[in-house]
């Protein structure tokens, strides 16, 4: 299992309602290609992140497919418009089957 | 005829000259999520003969460089911050203690970096705070200590930098490290290696001139542990000395040799009076 996972985000706490607001996504993650071999010669199994999603009050804003070899700590920066209040919610989706998981709320003045 | 031939050689200068990397405003200002003012240029401490004004490195980088400082989510040196600030409160060692258990909040530790290197009378050295930490570790957790300039430490001394953001470097020169100072101001402006170069000569003689394809800065170490996009890590003082002295085809130092100590002192109190920026961005 990959080590020291974490997803960290960042979205503006208001907007006016239809503003396109720019969201910053981060998840550490060592994104293992499965290229690469260790000091045996034998190949270090692939570990990645392979899927980035982010939805507004339940409808998708983002679905990302990552492939291997996209660098350590994939950084994903996007805007979105907001029509009212609601919560972003971001899920990572790990090779080896594990979901990361965090919400950020937004007011719509 | 009224063709004009370009000469090679001319069309060879003009390209380097298009080839210059964009160089940065220099009359920028850093502040950083909006909140914190850092000083990036003050005028020069008195023991400085050659220079009237210190310049933060953070003011000979490219725009695009020096944005990732400009905000915590950027910064990519803030994950390992984030590491440290983890074990922070992990207990270890046979005391079964933690950072956590004499010094709280890591925020308690405002105002540490901004004055280290710095005398210790009970050990009756000058003590860096890589070597610090490591007597924490060892006489007050029992723990192993960390490698000088391991991902651990560099970590933690990040976290602690980064509480201190903002506050200006104030790094005592005289009482008992005055010998270590004159050591380590002998080590800047001696020459090493086969090129012959000391600190001084790329640092104090030619910044703001080009080396290659380098900005040279003042070599200033108020923004350390720096995030190198070079390596893409984060780097100790000791590591980048050692860096620079082995650029000049000497063999160098060891990071925690008495050596680098003295120089690290001298180094930093070339920088009182800029804000401490740890974790910085560099290229």
């Amino acid at each position: 299992m990959a080590s020291g996972v974490k997803p960290r985000v960042k979205v503006p706490k208001t907007a006016a309602a239809g503003d396109v607001v720019t969201i910053k996504t981060l998840i550490s993650h060592k994104m293992e290609s499965g290229q690469r071999k260790n000091k045996d010669g034998s190949p270090i199994p692939r570990s990645i992140i392979n899927r980035f999603t982010c939805d507004f009050n339940g409808e998708n804003v983002i679905d990302v497919t990552l492939e291997p070899s996209i660098s350590t700590n994939p950084y994903f920066q996007f805007e979105a418009k907001v029509p009212a209040s609601g919560d972003f919610t971001f899920t990572w989706y790990d090779d080896d089957g594990e979901v990361y998981k965090t919400s950020k709320s937004i007011a719509v003045a | 005829m009224g063709i004009r031939k370009i000469h090679p050689m001319a069309a060879v200068a003009m390209f380097a000259l298009a080839a210059t990397p964009a160089l940065s405003d220099e009359n920028a200002n850093l502040v950083v999520n909006g909140e914190i003012n850092m000083t990036v240029r003050a005028a020069a401490p008195a023991h400085m003969e050659n220079v009237s004004e210190v310049q933060s490195g953070w003011l000979f980088r490219a725009n695009e460089t020096q944005q990732f400082q400009m905000d915590d989510f950027d910064n990519p040196g803030m994950i390992w911050v984030d590491k440290a600030a983890a074990s922070w409160s992990k207990a270890e060692g046979s005391e079964d203690k933690s950072c956590a258990s004499c010094h709280d909040d890591p925020e308690s530790m405002a105002g540490v970096k901004a004055v280290y290197p710095k005398w210790n009378e009970a050990a009756g050295e000058v003590r860096t705070l890589e070597l610090q930490i490591n007597d924490c570790r060892e006489n007050r957790m029992g723990a192993e200590p960390w490698k000088y300039t391991g991902g651990d430490m560099i970590n933690m001394t990040a976290l602690i930098a980064s509480v201190s953001r903002g506050m200006p470097v104030n790094v005592a020169i005289d009482g008992p490290v005055q010998s270590t100072w004159e050591q380590g101001k002998e080590l800047y402006y001696a020459r090493t290696g086969q090129l012959e170069l000391s600190c001084a000569n790329c640092h104090e003689d030619n910044y703001g001139n080009m080396i290659r394809a380098d900005h040279l800065s003042q070599g200033q170490i108020n923004g350390f542990p720096v995030y190198r996009l070079k390596n893409a890590k984060l780097n100790s003082v000791h590591s980048r000395f050692k860096g620079c002295v082995r650029d000049t085809r000497a063999e160098t130092y060891s990071p925690a040799s008495a050596e680098f100590i003295a120089l690290e002192l001298y180094v930093a109190s070339r920088g009182n009076g800029l804000s401490v920026e740890g974790p910085s961005v560099r290229n």
